[in-house]
């Protein structure tokens, strides 16, 4: 490393890593629901997919976590969207793809994506 | 990109408590659970509470484990980082309530800290360069080399403030301003005292094991400040941790170009040599530290000439204390302003304390200058265990003094420290209580200074050890009310006349106690009693009679046969056989033992 320019790559870099060290209770919150019956139904790619989309796409702000069983396990995997001053979003039956979507739609344009939405009769 | 950042503590407090084994748990319970690619797991510097150690926390949700062990690893690998279930029963328990966890923010440990020196410990990997540059690391750097003079620098440090950490309380913007100006020409050198030799006091240790590279950072920066190109970091072998760490960052740094030649294209230079010290506690002081740097015995010079003009190999020199330099970095990126906004009207920032003794929460605590003793004993450091009563804090090591109960109130900068006879010292922060004899405790500090007394000048090898001799005399309640004249006229003696900061601070725990506790002295003279049933040639146990079941217990337990008696009729103790170990007191079930 020689220059400053390249100083600020390596910052950018590691600056949403160490990020995720650092408690953030104002922003919005993505939880997945990762007990064993979000597991089975799926959950880790779909959790792996909503990290990996936030880092990607730069998104501050947004801490992605996870909870145990919600209780609608025939939903699963089921996604909750805490924005701060909005109410609960809630995804259920969620893939890798469509958790790409939702980051795409939700997160960055603040559009939700209905379709996806939990609809419980 | 990790979903999940698990942070172990890396620090010689939870290394000792075994967090090196847990880590290894861990990593292979998470390949088991083949998690590798989703949770990383960091080892980073102290977190402060290492009463509670190991500690683990583990990130997003900030979950704060505290005591665990081999065996809790797979229930927080199953249950935490595979299904996002909080193992309750393992978090520090202050952070949950009946019904909701708390963040570690919010609990008494952390609420009041403000965390600048310590902000990277127990965050980053201190290993890990491209973690701390995560953190802003080495901007302050290539900000002071592009866009600040060497005045510039030295100006934003005069206003903001900040002094001295390692006890002296010298504003270390003027301090470098005297070095920059006093030879304008030549070979200087930067130096970093990170010689903690203070009992109790462990802040330089966790800074260099923390966040190794903020070290290196803000060195480089006084180097650039002074018109030095090299640097030394003396540091004491006693602390492997810390050398290890401190070897890895100035490797690293050397590999990403912030040591070493036209750092950052901008032509200047600055390397750092490490050099260990060998374990005498007079090389913290200044002259005696760069005499040991030099490779000699490490014995103390008169000053002046100051080091800022004639130091380390009669070049011009600056000197700062590990946490001053944690500092340095922040002050340039936020400004002095940012800086001079904490803190009392003379003692700027915050200051890091190591808080020991009779305390719940033994560990690491940074709060702003200004908050009072009260409220780091009390609220930050969860008060004295078992409903003892506090008697006083011992502040500033060897060299410091005892602060009574009733400055408890007073807002801690370096003044009013010194007002009321102790000092800030480098932040050791012994806690006592009703069973400390405040004689014993001026006699342990003695016993420290005349094992490390360089020699080199008379008040202070002779009058220290006649001092311990004195001091010894009256534990041993063969003291006279002359003796204690004579500890105050030596004590003065000693400090005006000794050579260096060892032995002109050396008799402050005599003249502390003394001042606050002349009735302990006079109880031991006149009475022949210990108050607090410290001092073992004062001391006696008996049995009462009336209390005494005859279990035999007590008998049994003594190492020296002493008591005697029959079973279900009272014990009698043999005062001439006993050797007041007490350990019949801890055993007896009856309260039928006293100690006098």
């Amino acid at each position: 490393m020689k220059s400053l320019a390249e100083l600020k790559a390596i910052k950018d870099k590691m600056q949403n890593q160490v990020g995720v060290r650092i408690e953030n209770e104002c922003g919005t919150r993505i939880v997945v629901g990762m007990a064993t019956c979000g597991i089975a139904a799926g959950a880790r790619p779909v959790l792996n997919a909503f990290v990996n989309g936030v880092a990607d796409k730069k998104l501050e702000n947004i801490t992605v976590t996870q909870t145990g069983c919600i209780g609608l396990c025939q939903y699963e995997p089921i996604v909750e969207i805490h924005e701060p001053g909005k109410e609960k979003v809630t995804y259920a039956k969620m893939t890798a793809e469509k958790a790409m979507e939702v980051v795409e739609q939700h997160l960055v344009r603040g559009q939700v994506v209905k379709e996806y939405l939990i609809d419980i009769k | 990109m990790y979903r999940s950042h698990v942070l172990i503590c890396g620090g010689t407090g939870c290394t000792s408590s075994g967090s090196a084994e847990i880590e290894k748990a861990l990593i292979s319970e998470i390949e088991k659970n083949d998690l590798s690619n989703e949770v990383k797991v960091v080892k980073t510097g102290c977190f402060g509470l290492c009463a509670l150690g190991p500690i683990m926390i583990i990130y997003p949700e900030g979950s704060f484990y505290s005591m665990i062990k081999v065996e809790d690893i797979p229930e927080i690998v199953s249950e935490h980082l595979l299904k996002g279930r909080v193992v309750k029963r393992l978090l520090y328990k202050e952070t949950v309530t009946d019904d909701e966890i708390k963040s570690l923010n919010e609990t008494d440990f952390y609420k009041k800290q403000h965390r600048v020196a310590l902000r990277n410990c127990g965050v980053i990997n201190p290993e890990n360069i491209e973690e701390y540059i995560g953190r802003s690391g080495y901007e302050a750097l290539g900000k002071v080399l592009t866009e600040m003079s060497q005045d510039d620098v030295i100006q934003t440090l005069l206003d903001s403030g900040l002094r001295g950490r390692g006890g002296g309380g010298f504003p270390t913007g003027l301090k470098w301003k005297l070095a920059k100006n006093l030879v304008k020409e030549g070979q200087k050198y930067v130096c970093c005292n990170a010689d903690e030799g203070d009992p109790g006091a462990f802040m330089d240790r966790s800074v260099l094991e923390g966040d190794p590279h903020v070290i290196i950072e803000a060195m480089a920066i006084a180097g650039y400040a002074i018109g030095a190109n090299q640097g030394y970091i003396y540091v004491r072998a006693e602390y492997p941790i810390a050398v290890e760490r401190l070897e890895i960052a100035l490797k690293q740094a050397r590999e990403y170009g912030v040591l070493g030649d036209d750092i950052f294209e901008t032509g200047f230079s600055f390397d750092i040599g490490l050099r260990l010290g060998a374990g005498a506690f007079v090389c913290g002081e200044e002259t005696a530290l760069m005499t040991s740097i030099e490779g000699n015995r490490g014995e103390p010079n008169p000053r002046p000439p100051f080091p800022a003009e004639k130091g380390l190999f009669q070049k011009p020199t600056i000197l700062n204390n590990v946490e001053t330099y944690a500092n340095i970095p922040q002050i340039i990126l936020n400004g002095a302003q940012w800086f001079s906004s904490m803190g009392t009207e003379k003692s700027k920032g915050t200051k890091v304390f190591a808080l020991g003794g009779k305390i719940h929460n033994t560990g690491l605590v940074e709060v702003p200058m200004g908050t009072t003793l009260r409220e780091v004993i009390e609220e930050i450091g969860g008060g004295i265990p078992n409903g003892k009563k506090f008697k006083a804090a011992q502040t500033g090591g060897p060299s410091g003094g005892c602060i009574p109960v009733e400055h408890f109130d007073i807002p801690i900068d370096y003044d009013n420290l010194i007002n009321i006879g102790s000092m800030m010292g480098s932040g050791g922060l012994i806690v006592m209580d009703e069973d400390n004899c405040m004689v014993d405790i001026a006699k342990f500090f003695l016993e420290f200074t005349v094992d490390e007394s360089c020699g080199k000048c008379t008040p202070c090898r002779i009058g220290t050890k006649r001092l311990y001799e004195i001091l010894d005399k009256i534990t041993k309640g063969q003291g006279t009310l002359e003796d204690i004249d004579r500890l105050e006229e030596l004590s003065n003696y000693i400090k005006e006349n000794s050579l260096c900061g060892l032995g002109q601070t050396a008799p402050n725990p005599v003249l502390s106690t003394l001042r606050y506790f002349k009735d302990e002295y006079i109880a031991h003279v006149v009475d022949k009693r210990c108050p607090a049933g410290v001092c073992k040639d004062l001391l006696s146990y008996e049995i009462i009679a009336e209390k005494c079941k005859g279990c035999t217990a007590c008998a049994r337990v003594c190492p020296a046969g002493a008591i005697t008696g029959t079973v279900k009729t009272p014990h009698v103790i043999d005062k001439t056989k006993c050797i007041k170990c007490g350990a019949c007191v801890e055993k007896c079930k009856f309260g039928a033992i006293i100690k006098k």
